[in-house]
């Protein structure tokens, strides 16, 4: 089971980013669990999501503390939230920032994998608003394998209709320019 | 075998109400039922079923509206939450007592004060004892299925009892999770339409809820009694009517590796999964601990949880409601008093967890096992408190 929490501030579609993760994961046919850190929901307010991934069924329904894969929506919550509570030794950082990876994993002071992408940039540039759901889960496929590309496209269709096209362009694009560390 | 699909549960709910194929629903927006009651709006708005929504101004009127739709014959649905049924509770009461096969899912959430939209229990533990048939459902799946199980049990014309379905709020309400659908053919099969004794028709005038003299009233409550504890033989029948259409077969008390166990936690609800991997933790490292999971609260059924759960040293319960003033959890109490007339019996160890949208993990059930180990053997054969309170 591969457990992977997000962190967002709210309005940029953290929750979302684990909802289409798991309906990704279960078209393969695997099982999955997404949910949000269930709370009052403020605009630009850090937030937590979860999602659990894996071949057999989930039993588990309590939060994830000790993640294998961290997703970082925004890159101010570097600075103030521990985005790295917990990360299994092995586990890895994927984040958006304008920064190289060394620098992400100096500053936060681990020795996990670290992958960056400037998904501000792609969305402001693909979708002309700063919500980086779908560039994050572009640059995690990239970085995790841990569903196919392919898999998103009935998700993010059913998710955004009329947009699906933009968001699956900043998903590509972010996929793209991933970068990613040892 | 039907459609697989990743879906959030309390939209997967409302997809069965619509397979359901009801005629009306009647409901007050409360978190976290909310997205049921939404999406079943937008099913009747878009056309893909043929019913009437009822917006009505309050839960007292939300239930009082089934009642009336379900006395003239129409399948009725509503689902409310927390301060929703505190306020509809008098309602409850009504319904049972004639007769009216309502189902209703309670999307689980605390009672304030102070203001809690989490998940805990004590929102149904309320209305405990209000004569409807009551299930617990431990993931999206139980919740789905349990709609046509529950319709058509509580139509069954030697039941004619209401039923609620209880999911836990946000911890299961707000997951999205697979979900295997099943054929409307299938369903339409297994759930006719709704063929009612009496009903209220401008043609046959009959009285419903009329006035009780005290040398009737108690002859009332016997024939409620009689016909919930009456219903378990039906109750097991429906689901094994169901399982043989889909493969799931449910119970009323279900076991994880029990039957040779000394320990056996108790739970209810989505606590059930979670706890099933503490189990397997424990295991791993030789302990001898089981679960067992009541999956149906009201008719309590004694006799499978005594079967189930007699040869243990100890059980921990762990409620996720309180009673305040009282003997601990509702679920511990029932418990001692199923196994109060045995000779040999477990000591009960009750553990109040989970309150107000408090995360338990696994290794919070692993803890609480601890401690009631080195309790009962310390001698405290009587132990009941609140876990994980910070002091």
């Amino acid at each position: 089971m591969i457990e992977i929490r997000f962190h967002g501030r709210g309005g940029q579609g953290s929750v979302t980013c684990a909802e289409l993760l798991a309906l990704a994961a279960i078209g393969e046919g695997k099982y999955a669990q997404a949910f949000p850190s269930f709370g009052p929901e403020r605009r630009g307010a850090p937030v937590v999501a979860f999602c659990r991934i894996s071949d057999q069924p989930i039993r588990i329904r309590a939060n994830i503390y000790e993640p294998d894969i961290v997703v970082v929506l925004d890159p101010t919550l570097l600075k103030i939230v521990n985005v790295a509570a917990g990360l299994k030794p092995n586990g890895m950082v994927v984040t958006t920032s304008k920064d190289s990876p060394e620098v992400v994993k100096e500053a936060l002071g681990i020795n996990n994998r670290v992958a960056v992408v400037d998904a501000i940039k792609i969305a402001m540039e693909v979708l002309g608003v700063p919500i980086t759901n779908t560039s994050m889960l572009g640059s995690l496929t990239r970085a995790s394998n841990l569903v196919r590309k392919e898999s998103f496209i009935p998700p993010l269709k059913e998710r955004f209709g009329r947009i699906a096209e933009k968001n699956m362009a900043a998903f590509e694009r972010a996929y793209q320019e991933t970068v990613l560390i040892q | 075998m039907g459609k697989r699909v990743g879906m959030e549960v309390s939209i997967a709910a409302a997809e069965a109400v619509k397979q359901a194929n009801v005629d009306v629903i009647s409901a007050y927006p409360i978190t976290p039922q909310t997205h049921v009651v939404e999406h079943l709006s937008e099913l009747v708005a878009n056309g893909e079923l043929d019913a009437e929504f009822f917006c009505v101004e309050s839960e007292h009127s939300a239930l009082s509206v089934c009642v009336g739709s379900e006395a003239t014959g129409a399948r009725s649905f509503t689902c409310t939450s927390s301060q929703g049924l505190a306020l509809m509770s008098e309602i409850t009461y009504i319904a049972s007592a004639l007769r009216l096969p309502i189902v209703m899912i309670i999307a689980n959430r605390a009672l304030s004060a102070p203001i809690s939209i989490w998940n805990d229990h004590s929102d149904v533990m309320s209305i405990r004892d209000c004569g409807w048939i009551q299930f617990f459902a431990e993931n999206g799946q139980d919740v789905y299925d349990h709609v046509f199980i529950a319709y058509r049990l509580a139509e069954d014309r030697n039941v004619l009892l209401p039923a609620i379905i209880n999911m836990d709020g946000f911890t299961l309400s707000h997951v999205i999770e697979p979900i295997e659908f099943i054929e409307q053919e299938k369903i339409d099969r297994f759930l006719p339409p709704y063929q009612p004794v009496h009903r209220l028709h401008p043609d046959r005038p009959v009285s419903m809820g009329g006035i009780a003299l005290p040398p009737i009233f108690t002859e009332t409550k016997k024939a409620h009694e009689v016909a919930l504890q009456g219903s378990m033989p039906k109750i097991l029948e429906t689901w094994k009517a169901f399982g043989d259409m889909t493969g799931r077969y449910y119970q009323p008390v279900e076991t994880y590796k029990a039957e040779d166990a000394e320990t056996i936690m108790v739970i209810m609800g989505s606590f059930g999964e979670t706890a099933s991997a503490a189990v397997d933790l424990m295991r791993e490292e030789g302990r001898s601990v089981g679960l067992a999971k009541i999956r149906l609260w009201r008719p309590f059924p004694f006799e499978a949880f005594k079967q189930a759960t007699l040869h243990a040293k100890q059980l921990v319960v762990i409620d996720r409601a309180i009673s305040i003033g009282g003997p601990g959890g509702p679920v511990a109490s029932e418990v001692k008093a199923a196994l109060y007339g045995e000779p040999i019996r477990p000591v009960v160890y009750n553990f109040v967890a989970g309150l107000g949208g408090r995360d338990v993990s696994p290794s919070d059930f692993i803890k609480m096992v601890d401690k009631a180990e080195i309790e009962i053997e310390e001698g405290n054969r009587e132990g009941y408190e609140i876990y994980g309170v910070r002091e």
